[in-house]
């Protein structure tokens, strides 16, 4: 996989998307001793391997985004979701989010918010920057498993998605493969149409009972 | 003492902080973190909550016996104290330092000297309580018994 490539939960042919999900690996942010070690517990039981760090730059560091081509060596496992509190000396973890953001490399990475102010205006601009959500603090239990599971779905409908395309493509191919035999003009008009359009008609009327056909197993 | 008397003992005495408002409803979720394979998390994270807030407390007072008091230096360490008190239930400490917040806002020395006095009561407060419990604990595991659940019924 690529660096900062976000993991890709593997899907059974039978479509049954229960069984192997890989564990989340989290990366917590927080200057907060005691914040540190209630987040990793939380995270933890929460069936994620976690690695915090207590600070915006040290973050950058564990990912190689600092610049410094020596550290990149640090990270040794693929980083799925970052976990970052607000107000933290130096860089704040809206600081941090740009810079996650306008990285090529892990854009695409989810971040979390956590805050123990709940200040709207700062709730919007942490989401409009591309925050995944925002946490106000104490975090609870429910908060980290809302936020697991969200990140979950969002992995799976990727999944999904790629998956079902390449269904798509795959009865594109044995279409192709095969020559079809033209099914009559539903009306006179599209007899004036030329050979090209006619062979797409039974076509793609035999690619949608084929995707018909690979939907029910998902 | 028998082990269902200690049993008992430590449940009215963990109920009895919360009702007088020490603990809120954050360190039951603590509790709900400690199992078989995590025996010690609830006082692992209250022991790092002392060590922190005895050197913030102690900072503070540093911070306020200045000439010239230095708000910016302030008022992140009473953010901080709040966060983590907050983070381990311990209320009466966060709300006294939402107080404090707001002195250092003003610039009000006098204040801030005032809040921090009582910062540090409800500190010392929740301090010993919590020991007390770790203790009691302590004694009904030494015993050869378990911990009972925290009923919320109350």
């Amino acid at each position: 996989m690529a660096v900062g490539e976000v993991m890709r939960m593997e899907i059974p042919s039978g479509g049954d998307m229960s069984v192997t999900s890989p564990e989340l690996h989290v990366l917590a942010v927080d200057d907060s001793i005691v914040d540190r070690k209630v987040i990793e517990r939380l995270l933890r039981i929460s069936a994620c391997k976690v690695t915090t760090v207590e600070s915006g730059a040290r973050a950058l560091q564990y990912l190689g985004l600092d610049g410094d081509k020596g550290a990149s060596g640090l990270k040794d496992l693929k980083v799925n979701l970052i976990v970052t509190d607000y107000s933290m000396p130096g860089l704040t973890g809206y600081d941090l989010l740009k810079k996650i953001k306008e990285s090529s490399v892990f854009r695409e990475i989810p971040v979390v918010i956590m805050s123990s102010e709940n200040i709207l205006p700062r709730i919007e601009q942490c989401l409009r920057e591309g925050a995944e959500d925002f946490l106000l603090k104490p975090v609870k239990l429910a908060d980290v498993k809302r936020i697991k599971e969200l990140i979950m779905r969002n992995e799976a409908e990727d999944c999904k998605t790629l998956s079902h395309s390449n269904k798509r493509k795959l009865a594109e191919y044995i279409d192709d493969a095969s020559s079809p035999s033209p099914s009559p003009s539903p009306s006179p008009s599209s007899s004036t149409h030329d050979d090209s359009s006619a062979k797409d008609f039974p076509s793609s009327k035999q690619m949608k009972s084929a995707d018909e056909k690979f939907s029910s197993l998902l | 003492m028998e082990l269902v008397q200690m049993q008992k003992s430590l449940q009215d005495y963990t109920k009895s902080l919360f009702l007088d408002g020490v603990l809120d409803s954050q360190f039951l979720q603590l509790q709900q973190l400690q199992d078989e394979s995590n025996p010690d998390f609830v006082s692992q994270v209250v022991t790092l909550f002392f060590q922190d807030s005895d050197r913030i407390l102690n900072d503070l007072s540093l911070s306020l016996d200045q000439q010239v008091v230095d708000f910016k230096k302030v008022d992140p360490h009473v953010h901080q104290l709040k966060g983590s008190s907050s983070s381990i239930g311990a209320q009466r400490v966060k709300n006294a330092c939402v107080v404090f917040r707001s002195f250092c806002e003003q610039q009000n020395v006098e204040g801030c000297h005032r809040c921090l006095q009582q910062v540090k009561q409800e500190y010392y407060l929740v301090k010993n309580r919590l020991e007390t419990l770790f203790k009691l604990e302590q004694q009904i595991v030494a015993s050869g018994g378990m911990i009972p659940a925290m009923e919320l019924g109350f």
